[in-house]
């Protein structure tokens, strides 16, 4: 007896509770008041959150998701927005939305004080995306494993050495924004033909396209594999988590990624996600990321660069073509060209 | 007419001439005289909204069989005022949108942009609810399912939350799937990316090519079926008819990798056998055995997806082990077969039903997995990760990502069609109202032997692995640097003391907050929900019935990313606009877990007699009466096992709510991503090792609320000592 009425009267106040706590729930519009999208880890998210409200009294409902996701969110509620600024994560989805209207053009006032390749990046998205902090794609190995193999990789060559055989990581560029970088630097650097013939004798040293593009250098921590082809950032960061790791930044030249910020067309709170676009690209809040363990290079030339960032004058930048290697056509196009020439191939 | 009939006429009104017609605004808190009637259906549609006051015909149609109850149209006038007012609410929701007319031709008829309409609330939600339930009243009326209003209205009401929540969000996207990016409708492109080499390719079988992607996950589907199944009914089988002394233990053990949020598995698998793990250390240093990448790949993947499903298996088999009366098999032994015959000719025959649904859930588990593949698939490719980066990955392709879902939920359905051809149309009915000597039979030798042997090195294995969870929220970095340290759980849970009172700065409460109302609300509603079904399906007769099976199954075979975009997709505009808020990721849960309160539901049931009900409406109870009474009390295992279920999965889910996660509502599984993303294993799994213990303590209080199930004298546990955590009777 006591059974069924439990159930039943349980059943009954959770449909109650349910209707009555959520349908008024929900995400706020009301003046002072920003919805963000933040496709950076969460403590510079949060610390990019709490300054920004400390600053100006609006409130920020943030929330946390990698930039596809953020893209395939904004993308899914393009009829009806509920976000109204995009705040980091790799510039690739960003273009993206860029070319598919579903992100505004604006000029920040502080555009001057950029640094080129930031706003080269807004100038090619016609106004609609600035880069905020950009990180140069390299690699890096365990120093423990490397011992036993009698090699010290320096350029993008050494990797093709039998030695390192099934040593290798990189994440799948057809999931991965951090590979398809990998990808595009590697054909700009070689032309397509002998990039693509670089990219097929890797392949034979590769032991794992991983799913997410960080997951190399968190693979090498752990030593779960010697070499791995990430971000130098993203590297960086296991190195300051005392990792017995070391970076390389590639001797024939590399490529880099622009992270990115993007107000929402449709934005209901305009004026705040124009208030934090303005605020996101002074140095004080540009700072924030090396507190929070995140070793980009920030894209105001007045902010200080961290220390440990990996230097971008020490690094032999490629003139990355972000228009052609960001526009869909070509993406789709290199990336079946990859899965048939390349993943499929035997070890 | 009855005064229920009369009751929903009420509601009707009120739903249309008192509540708020639309949702608010969130940000504005209404004032009470808005709130009641002033932006109600009936004041909105006179002050210019026209396109409500239609509505108001089969409002008035209802009048007359309330004010002349015994006419003898009544039937008629319910059926047809519940239609015409379904209809009506349905086309003005769908025809006028957030910015005026939603189809072309309705804008180049009557010109743009034309009137525009906010999502529906309560109001709305009250008057179309009421018309469903007063068309299934005249239904039953009309002498549908023998008359009987509550039959009528549960298949009403399961078949509507199924089409709103189910049925048209999948289409939705799978109407994607069809179309181009610029959602042109392009057949041919479908034709492309359906016969795709990356899906069908057999170059495994010929050289060592991979194989595509399509037969992968059939592969691990089935080994995983089969893996979970048969430790399932190993543990099953110990648990109920062995005299093993640490049956509790083993329960336990058995349980504890469902209540194990996702990714953890996969990292203690690797902290485990990876290159540089612990035990691939000790092989190396022992016996030489060199360090390799093998768990990486479809081992890996097996082995995770075994320790995640096998407790699945051993929920839904325990209740049927348990339900076998042992009066056949005494008979089988009078008549002078041995035991293992016995076993082989009654008792296994016996289990077909569980044996069957534990095999299909195993198979679909597989199929929707994404955690597990994530971490360890290595290259070895599954369709829930291909559909998950065709999303959000650099292809970013949606009608790919609808393609895939389509080959997922061809198989899922093959696994589904193939289980009913399996069972058949035998019976399988051992609980009956007749009494029996009720003490179970010992197993037979072999068989308590095997069972021995793969469920005990297999709890073993699990405890291993948790001993490595424990240890990791609990030391700086997990492979790396073992000093102990609690920082972990300071960082998520850290607890201040102001002056006003407690004050929760850890950065994880938030989320845990929202994850525990949402999956406390999602648990009952989902088993209420699941059990309903199952009850329709197994005792009562209708037309489309297989249909409704097959609708009710639809959700839990679709991958979580597919169901979580197309929620977006379904529900952020009119009229129904859910999306930020929790009451979507507590309909997306109910949805997607429902369907094991369903199977459990229906292997259970079908063991009890239908003679049961019988009598029981033969003495003249009514239907409600008789499930209240008869069945729910016959069905706790069946209870326990889909309360315990969705209140878990609305805690571990990942791929589903990555979509739906607001800031307000965001879930514990989705920061946990985050955290493993950054690479802080030792956050990630000292969140996670709160998690479990929220959920263990959940179990329990489930176990204590609902109850064992007395079968005679068959006991479902050997003891009643309190202190072991049972998710089963």
């Amino acid at each position: 007896m006591t059974l069924k009425k439990n159930f039943f009267v349980t059943t009954m106040l959770a449909s109650a509770a349910t209707a009555v706590s959520f349908l008024s729930a929900g995400a706020a519009q009301a003046q002072g008041a920003l919805v963000m999208y933040c496709g950076v880890q969460e403590e510079w998210c949060r610390a990019m959150t709490t300054a920004f409200e400390r600053e100006t009294g609006i409130k920020v409902s943030m929330t946390r998701k990698s930039s596809g996701e953020i893209y395939a969110q904004v993308k899914a509620e393009a009829a009806n927005p509920r976000a109204d600024i995009w705040w980091g994560g790799t510039g690739d989805p960003h273009m993206q939305a860029a070319e598919e209207n579903l992100t505004v053009d604006y000029k920040s006032p502080k555009l001057a004080e950029l640094q080129d390749w930031a706003v080269r990046q807004w100038e090619q998205s016609k106004n609609k995306t600035v880069g905020i902090y950009s990180g140069a794609l390299g690699f890096g190995y365990n120093t423990e494993l490397i011992k036993s193999k009698g090699i010290e990789p320096k350029c993008w060559a050494d990797l093709l050495d039998p030695k390192l055989k099934d040593e290798v990581q990189v994440a799948d560029p057809n999931s991965s924004g951090t590979s398809y970088t990998l990808l595009a630097t590697i054909i700009q650097l070689m032309g397509e033909d002998k990039g693509f013939e670089y990219l097929k004798a890797l392949h034979k040293n590769i032991n794992q396209y991983t799913k997410s593009g960080a997951a190399p250098a968190k693979a090498m921590a752990l030593g779960e594999t010697t070499v791995g082809i990430a971000f130098m950032h993203d590297i960086v960061t296991m190195v300051v988590d005392k990792a017995p790791v070391k970076v390389v930044a590639p001797c024939e030249g590399t490529g880099y990624e622009i992270g990115s910020m993007s107000i929402i067309k449709g934005a209901k709170n305009m004026d705040s996600a124009k208030k934090f676009y303005d605020w996101a690209l002074t140095p004080d809040a540009q700072k924030l990321g090396a507190e929070a363990k995140s070793y980009q290079v920030p894209s105001n030339k007045n902010t200080p660069v961290p220390p440990q960032a990996p230097k971008l004058s020490e690094i032999k930048l490629i003139n990355f073509d972000f228009a052609k290697y960001g526009s869909s056509d070509e993406r789709k196009r290199l990336l079946s060209k990859w899965d048939n020439e390349v993943k499929n191939l035997p070890k | 007419m009855s005064r229920a009939t009369l009751g929903w006429i009420v509601l009707g009104w009120i739903g249309y001439a008192v509540l708020p017609w639309y949702g608010f605004d969130r940000a504005v808190a209404p004032t009470l005289s808005e709130f009641v009637i002033g932006r109600s259906g009936l004041v909105l549609g006179l002050k210019g909204a026209w396109w409500l006051l239609p509505i108001l015909l089969p409002l008035l149609m209802l009048l007359r069989p309330a004010l002349r109850p015994d006419g003898a149209l009544l039937a008629r006038w319910l059926t047809g005022a519940g239609i015409l007012g379904l209809l009506l609410i349905l086309i003005q929701g769908f025809s006028i949108g957030l910015n005026g007319w939603t189809l072309d031709g309705l804008k180049a008829f009557f010109g743009e942009p034309g009137p525009r309409q906010a999502g529906m609330g309560y109001g709305a939600a009250l008057t179309a609810a009421s018309f469903l339930i007063l068309l299934c009243h005249g239904l039953a009326a009309r002498g549908w399912c023998r008359g009987d209003t509550f039959v009528t209205s549960s298949i009403g009401v399961v078949v509507a939350l199924i089409i709103v929540f189910v049925f048209f969000p999948v289409s939705t996207i799978l109407a994607s799937a069809f179309g181009d990016d610029r959602g042109n409708f392009a057949p041919s492109l479908f034709i492309a990316k359906f016969t795709d080499r990356s899906i069908w390719g057999l170059d495994c079988l010929t050289g060592d090519l991979r194989c595509g992607v399509a037969w992968n996950t059939l592969f691990l589907g089935i080994l995983v079926a089969f893996g979970t199944t048969a430790l399932g009914l190993a543990f099953a089988l110990i648990a109920t008819r062995t005299t093993f002394r640490f049956k509790k233990l083993l329960r336990v053990m058995s349980v504890l990798p469902i209540i194990t949020p996702p990714f953890v598995i996969g990292l203690a698998l690797i902290l485990l056998f990876g290159r540089s793990g612990a035990l691939s250390a000790i092989l190396y240093e022992w016996f030489g055995i060199p360090r390799s990448r093998w768990i990486y790949g479809l081992p890996g993947v097996f082995i995770s997806q075994l320790l995640a499903f096998t407790p699945i298996a051993f929920l839904v088999l325990i209740g049927v082990v348990q339900g076998i009366s042992p009066t056949l098999e005494e008979a089988s032994q009078t008549l002078r077969a041995k035991s293992w015959t016995t076993f082989v000719t009654v008792t296994l025959p016996l289990m077909r039903p569980g044996l069957a649904n534990a095999f299909l859930l195993g198979f679909v588990e597989s199929l929707a997995d994404f955690g597990n593949p994530l971490v360890l698939g290595g290259n070895y490719e599954v369709l829930s990760t291909k559909i998950f980066f065709a999303v959000v990955g650099a292809q970013q392709d949606q009608g790919r990502a609808a393609v895939l879902s389509i080959i997922l939920l061809g198989f899922t359905l093959g696994a589904f069609w193939l289980q009913h051809a399996w069972l058949g149309k035998k019976v399988y009915t051992t609980v009956t109202g007749k009494g029996d000597a009720g003490i179970p039979l010992p197993l037979p030798r072999r068989v308590a032997l095997a069972s021995y042997l793969t469920a005990i090195p297999w709890a073993l294995f699990t405890i291993v692995i948790y001993a490595i969870i424990l240890v990791g929220g609990f030391v700086r970095s997990m492979g790396r640097d073992y000093t102990p340290t609690l920082d972990h759980f300071l960082t998520a849970f850290r607890v201040e003391r102001a002056e006003w009172g407690l004050y929760f700065s850890g950065s994880a409460w938030n989320s845990f907050f929202a994850t525990v109302k949402v999956a406390a609300l999602s648990a009952p509603l989902t088993a209420a929900i699941g059990l309903l079904t199952a009850y329709l399906l197994t005792r009562q007769r209708f037309s489309g019935q297989r249909a409704f099976e097959f609708g009710t199954l639809l959700s839990f075979a679709i991958p979580g990313t597919v169901v979580g975009v197309s929620y977006i997709l379904a529900f952020n505009v009119p009229p129904i606009e859910i999306t930020g808020t929790g009451f979507i990721l507590v309909m997306c849960f109910v949805f997607r877990n429902m369907p094991v309160g369903v199977r459990s539901g229906i292997a259970t049931l079908s063991q009890i007699d239908k003679s049961l009900d019988e009598a029981s409406l033969t003495l003249g109870a009514r239907s409600f009466t008789t499930m209240r009474r008869i069945v729910l009390p016959l069905l706790r295992p069946a209870i326990v096992a889909s309360l315990v279920y969705s209140f878990v999965r609305a805690m571990t889910a990942v791929s589903a709510v990555i979509f739906l996660v607001t800031a307000e509502y965001n879930m514990a599984t989705t920061y946990i991503v985050g955290r493993v993303e950054a690479g802080e294993f030792g956050l990630a799994i000292a969140y996670s090792t709160v998690l479990i213990v929220v959920m263990l303590l959940a179990i329990v209080a489930i176990q204590f609320a609902v109850g064992e199930r007395r079968l005679g004298r068959r006991s479902a546990t050997a003891s009643t000592a309190p202190l072991a955590v049972q998710a089963t009777p």
